[in-house]
């Protein structure tokens, strides 16, 4: 596919946002389960992947602050924008719903993201391999949490595969935006910083058919594809996230801890 | 050509070992020097400079182990400069021999090298109870009380005991 030409480094700015606005907002979502979970263990194991992913987040953001080089730290980046300011995927800030939806888009995006930072990791920005190495061992833990739970829900009771099968046919038509490509990411494919998205695909259908068919589930094909949040189109639920996760820099501007 | 005075090689060589006994704040029975993430103190125009890698990215850790380092250095009088290193990224193989055993001793298992595909679901490692020897063990919670570690019973002697990640 040809896009047209853009220049490198404001195509690394928007694809480290891409990616770090991805990290928080899926970290956020995950976050709301702590107190929440169905099980004690779960309780500690969701806030412990919140903490990777707004970990990560925050590598990426203080990347693109050096990047961008205007003096925008991580908090501006993560607290100060508004809704049509942020890139990340529609299926990140998806409500989390019940259990299954929110193992199921977990998995979803670690089977994406995984093979993603490991291409990353080879990166010719040595910053961006930095970041990619740690990261790809994390998710690496979070495609096999929720994948398991994927496979327990699916396989389980008869109202649990019911909730699964409900996930499934609910999220899968969002995760067609993991794939997509357009100048930002053709830019950054042939400077070799990021590997191009739309070659991940059949890497990503492997894993989540592989774990699928131990759930006696069925990936559906996608007819239409929920895409926008890339270029800051979102949902409505996106603005209430927001009005939380910005609640206290926007009441007490500058605060720090 | 630089020339390294002898007088510079003792002033490194007393900033690592100042460095060095750190304790973990989370596993308070090793320090940053066993867990491998203190990767090296140089002295560079006379200031201290540690470099330090992060366990995993979200570790809240982190911030305070920098912060205990600065403190240890200053304390044994070197004006201290913390660098956060990502790459190449920690790994529990960089935890020495003597660090493993010491988390032995505290009732964590360390981490078993390259066995533990990250990767394979219902994980099969064999973690063997720290408390009676007995591999008769099972994983209660992938996530335990720190990112660094999963929650695991013994089936033997019924008590839960803590993993150490491989990473």
């Amino acid at each position: 596919m040809s896009h047209p030409a853009t220049d490198t480094r404001e195509a690394l700015l928007e694809q480290l946002l891409r990616l770090g606005d991805d990290c928080l907002v899926l970290g956020h979502r995950v976050s709301e389960w702590c107190g929440h979970s169905p099980i004690l263990e779960e309780d500690m194991a969701m806030p412990n992947m919140a903490l990777d992913l707004i970990g990560q987040a925050r590598s990426l953001y203080t990347y693109a602050g050096e990047i961008e080089g205007k003096g925008r730290g991580e908090d501006d980046l993560a607290y100060l924008r508004g809704d049509r300011e942020y890139r990340n995927l529609l299926l990140a800030e998806r409500p989390n719903g019940d259990f299954a939806h929110t193992m199921l888009r977990q998995l979803y995006y670690a089977a994406f993201m995984e093979p993603y930072w490991r291409e990353t990791a080879k990166s010719t920005d040595v910053t961006l391999a930095g970041i990619a190495g740690k990261a790809v061992k994390e998710l690496a833990y979070h495609i096999r949490h929720s994948g398991e739970w994927v496979i327990r829900l699916g396989d389980g009771t008869e109202e649990s595969a019911r909730r699964m099968a409900d996930a499934v046919e609910e999220l899968t038509p969002y995760t067609d935006e993991m794939f997509q490509t357009d100048a930002v990411t053709d830019a950054l494919a042939e400077a070799g910083i990021c590997p191009d998205p739309a070659s991940l695909r059949s890497e990503w259908e492997r894993t989540i058919d592989t774990i699928f068919a131990d759930a006696n589930l069925t990936r559906p094909t996608i007819d239409y594809p929920q895409i926008g949040g890339r270029t800051g189109f979102h949902g409505e639920e996106f603005g209430h996230l927001l009005s939380e996760l910005q609640y206290m820099q926007r009441t007490y501007p500058g605060m720090t801890w | 050509m630089s020339v390294v005075s002898l007088d510079q090689a003792e002033a490194k060589q007393r900033a690592w070992d100042a460095a060095a006994t750190v304790p973990d704040p989370e596993v308070p029975c090793v320090t940053v020097a066993d867990l491998g993430i203190l990767r090296s103190v140089d002295i560079v125009d006379g200031v201290a400079v540690a470099k330090v890698s992060p366990t995993y990215s979200g570790c809240p850790a982190t911030q305070f182990i920098e912060f205990a380092i600065e403190t240890a250095l200053r304390e044994a009088g070197f004006e201290p400069r913390i660098e956060r290193v990502l790459s190449p990224a920690w790994t529990t193989d960089w935890i020495t021999e003597e660090g493993k055993e010491k988390l032995r001793e505290y009732g964590i298992v360390p981490p078993q090298k390259s066995s533990n595909s990250v990767r394979s679901l219902f994980g099969e490692t064999t973690v063997t109870c720290p408390h009676c020897g007995a591999s008769d063990t099972e994983r209660i919670s992938e996530f335990g009380s720190t990112p660094c570690k999963a929650l695991y019973r013994c089936k033997s002697c019924t008590e839960p005991f803590d993993y150490f990640k491989c990473i």
